[in-house]
């Protein structure tokens, strides 16, 4: 099956395509309108600020179509900023629009911790998903990040707690997202990806 | 549900082959990188750091190069870093494959330079790498692979750093270097206590106890190490394992 990693002009893509053709799966990066709408699966990876992640998709013009897709169902895994672009807004980037997806705003870590949030770290499970599927409840994944989205009973299917209790695992319908890197999370993120494809399949 | 404190291997390479010298002098030969690379990755490394000691511009298709191996053997973090002057050479090794670039000497000499890679990658892509030396004033940071004193202070200079949008220390202790006499738990918690990013200690270790002053004593969020485990002196699974056991909150990998 093919999964089709949309290009944006930043993030880590090498390591997201290598990591999924490990797993056996046929990647592509895209970079146009036509190719986004016509995607069996999609993956929105993420590093770097969210206004140059929005720009980045505006000035290819992938942000409407993008959600017209995601609004028809196409299956979609964000990663780490792939995460936030989904939520209407971000506190990096006051006044430019995420992709509205999910009606709420992404905040600034807390200054009583250390920001960003890099290592490893564990998951609270909030219900049975399907990312985490397999994966013992006390495994660690690698965060890298300074902003995060407040836990919802609508779409945080697990929460990682640091300064606040934050989504680190969303799923909502046909819309997947993981602020962790699984990529870069050893053998539990690979495990992540493959329940994300098997899902798609 | 905690965040893991971290053991980070780092392959110090020239021409392509990883290589340690003793208190940043005398060079051996320690092996290939991306063997290396592949093992620790296996024994339950948290990151991996790939320093071009060399640092030469007639050697840096050979370190990208390298780059692009060693990222190929990966699936944890990559930093890399060495001779990092423009935002460009930290474009290029973030495309061969790391995840976060390190930056030392130049950001010393032209500190906009941190500020450049962190609006361009984000915070969480880059590292300032500072070398410290114990002098009369102080702790004072050294450049040039620590051959020259900057007069600057090491917890000012830490926290410019920062100000400026460095998202991780990499702190290392000139006097510990290669030394094994333990890490500087001492620095190493003045300059935690200074900045609100996560530190790497770096220089001296040589035992599972150097190890665990540090993340005690010396607040490190994380820990480097190189000849250690290149020598297979100590696996880092058997470190883990240990530190686990006196209770510092560690990533063990089934």
């Amino acid at each position: 099956m093919k999964v089709s990693i949309i290009d944006y002009g930043a993030g880590n893509l090498p390591s997201v395509e290598r990591a999924l053709r490990c797993l056996g799966a046929e990647t592509e990066c895209v970079t146009k309108p036509e190719q986004v709408a016509t995607a069996r699966a999609l993956i929105l990876p993420g590093v770097g600020h969210f206004s140059a992640f929005v720009t980045g998709l505006r000035e290819r013009n992938l942000t409407a179509v993008l959600r017209q897709a995601l609004a028809g169902g196409i299956p979609l895994l964000g990663i780490c900023l792939g995460l936030q672009a989904m939520f209407s807004s971000s506190a990096e980037a006051p006044g430019e629009a995420g992709l509205d997806l999910i009606h709420d705003n992404v905040q600034a870590l807390p200054t009583n911790v250390k920001s960003p949030h890099i290592g490893w770290n564990q998951l609270r499970r909030l219900r049975k998903g399907i990312l985490l599927r397999e994966i013992p409840d006390d495994a660690y994944f690698y965060f890298a990040h300074s902003y995060a989205a407040a836990v919802s009973e609508l779409h945080t299917a697990a929460a990682c707690d640091h300064g606040f209790p934050f989504t680190a695992v969303l799923e909502q319908e046909n819309l997947m997202a993981v602020q962790f890197h699984p990529e870069k999370s050893g053998e539990a993120g690979s495990r992540v990806l493959r329940n994300f494809l098997e899902w798609v399949r | 549900m905690t965040l893991a404190r971290r053991i980070i291997p780092c392959l110090d390479v020239d021409a392509g082959r990883v290589v340690k010298g003793v208190e940043f002098a005398g060079l051996r030969d320690m092996g290939d990188p991306e063997q290396l690379a592949a093992r620790y990755n296996r024994e339950g490394a948290d990151e991996l750091i790939l320093l071009d000691i060399a640092a030469s511009r007639a050697g840096r298709a050979t370190f990208l190069e390298t780059v692009r191996r060693v990222a190929q053997q990966l699936n944890i973090p990559f930093t890399a870093g060495g001779g990092i002057r423009r935002l460009e050479d930290g474009n290029a090794v973030l495309r061969a494959g790391a995840d976060k670039v390190t930056v030392n000497t130049a950001a010393v000499e032209r500190p906009e330079l941190i500020s450049e890679l962190a609006a361009q990658f984000g915070s969480q892509a880059v590292v300032l790498s500072m070398d410290v030396k114990k002098t009369n004033t102080g702790w004072e940071v050294f450049i040039r692979g620590g051959a020259e004193s900057s007069g600057r202070d090491a917890a000012a200079w830490a926290h410019e750093g920062v100000a400026r949008g460095a998202g991780e220390i990499l702190l290392t202790s000139i006097d510990r270097d290669g030394t094994c006499s333990g890490f500087d738990c001492g620095l190493t918690a003045a300059i935690a206590a200074q900045v609100s990013v996560p530190v790497i200690a770096s220089g001296g270790a040589k035992t599972f106890d150097d190890f665990l002053a540090v993340f005690d004593e010396g607040h490190a969020d994380a820990a480097l190490a190189a000849s250690i485990f290149h020598t297979a002196e100590h696996s880092i699974g058997a470190l883990k394992t240990f530190l686990a056991g006196r209770g510092v909150p560690v990533r063990l990998s089934r």
